[in-house]
């Protein structure tokens, strides 16, 4: 099972409960840190990450003597990354998504792709013997999702049962990169006006992808009443409150899991994850 | 010769626009004969690598020259590899595509020796 934990609206506890989740699932679970250009998770599970790979995307290369200026590439390009003027084919790296379709259409078979890294994923055991991983993006790339992608193709380990991938914060392509294929999306907002309306931002993407989704209102007690009244209007389920407390928060900021400082919401995440498998197992039974 | 203004409108006498790779149109003028047509920019509302769609396509127009207010680095690659001169037609002052195009053939307007901007993604 692929549980994302996404959000929307940055600090509102995706990390928390992701990593709190990983936590109780037992040996063998995996988890993901996909927020590639700021990934914090390890800050909380403490792995040692002795696993690590170069990444990036397939960059095409003209061979000058084959090409013809025929302009198929330029064409079927739909970023600009490569046009044709005149006798001279450009390529321009900062727009390439390594989409390929330039190299598989080439009708003299003058292109060629070559790996330009943009980051690196790196891997580990924590001390409960949980597999962790996560995407670094290079500072400067401006695209994330090849990471994000070669993340979630990066072979575990050991084959996990269950797999915590913690999204990015906002609602656009590395948001979108990280719940494709998941099972369900865990939607983790603050009953703020801001969290709100970026909540419904990430369960429209969720919808899309038609994965089921719910809630977890973390800071519960602050703010109002606008998310529990979308949730009642939309029926989404909401799975947990996490009340606003002081003590959770400087555990936090002292690098401890939820779970380390406030031992006495295990019960409740477990139930969080069993609340997850029900309606997971009845969302997919025959 | 055949030269490419960037304008904000459909004909000669639309304003001037300053902008290259989001350039509402572009006014394709016969510079010895005066006749023109007018075209939209394909590139106007790209994610991104406007100045090379737009170059592309005024390669794909016949000019052999542009004239705006600024080149992105992508568009000027992209100019000079199709081997089209870009003028530059400074200021702010609100002008029509014939104003720009009287001043071109007087030979009052530079050449772009580098992209005049950074790019924007």
């Amino acid at each position: 099972m692929r549980i994302v934990v996404a959000s929307g609206k940055g600090g509102t506890g995706k990390t928390t409960v992701a990593t709190s989740l990983a936590l109780v699932g037992g040996e063998s679970v995996r988890c993901l840190d996909c927020d590639v250009e700021a990934p914090n998770a390890a800050l909380f599970l403490h792995p040692v990450l002795d696993r690590r790979q170069e990444v990036g995307i397939p960059l095409p290369r003209v061979d000058t003597a084959l090409c013809t200026h025929c302009g198929k590439c330029a064409e079927v390009c739909q970023y600009h990354a490569i046009a044709v003027l005149g006798q001279t084919t450009l390529v321009f790296p900062e727009l390439c998504h390594g989409c390929g379709s330039c190299t598989r259409l080439c009708p003299e078979a003058a292109i060629t792709e070559h790996l330009h890294v943009t980051g690196v994923l790196e891997g580990g055991l924590t001390a409960d013997g949980l597999e962790f991983a996560r995407g670094l993006l290079q500072v400067g790339e401006p695209m994330a999702v090849p990471v994000i992608r070669e993340l979630k193709r990066w072979p575990p380990l050991r084959r996990p049962a269950l797999e915590i991938w913690d999204a990015p914060p906002g609602a656009s392509c590395p948001v979108v990169e990280t719940l494709r294929g998941a099972d369900f999306a865990l939607l983790v907002t603050e009953p703020t006006p801001f969290g709100l309306h970026d909540l419904k931002q990430v369960v429209g993407i969720a919808r899309a992808l038609e994965i089921p989704a719910g809630v977890v209102v973390n800071r519960d007690g602050i703010g109002d009443q606008g998310v529990d009244a979308y949730c009642a209007d939309q029926g989404l389920p909401i799975l947990l409150r996490i009340p606003m407390e002081r003590r959770i928060a400087e555990g936090l900021a002292r690098g401890r899991s939820l779970l380390e400082t406030a031992p006495d919401y295990r019960p409740a995440f477990q139930a969080l994850l069993a609340a997850i498998q029900d309606r997971v197992n009845t969302e997919y039974a025959p | 010769m055949k030269l490419v203004i960037s304008i904000a409108g459909d004909n000669l006498q639309s304003p001037f626009d300053a902008r290259f790779g989001r350039a509402a149109a572009f006014c394709l003028v016969d510079s010895d004969t005066g006749a023109w047509t007018a075209h939209a920019n394909p590139a106007l509302e790209a994610a991104g690598g406007a100045g090379v769609q737009a170059a592309q396509f005024v390669a794909g127009l016949g000019a052999r020259a542009v004239v705006s207010g600024a080149y992105g680095p992508k568009a000027y690659a992209s100019l000079s590899a199709a081997g089209i001169a870009m003028h530059l037609a400074p200021g702010n002052a609100p002008r029509t595509a014939a104003d720009v195009l009287a001043q071109f053939q007087a030979g009052a307007l530079n050449q772009a020796q580098a992209a005049t901007q950074d790019g924007r993604h």
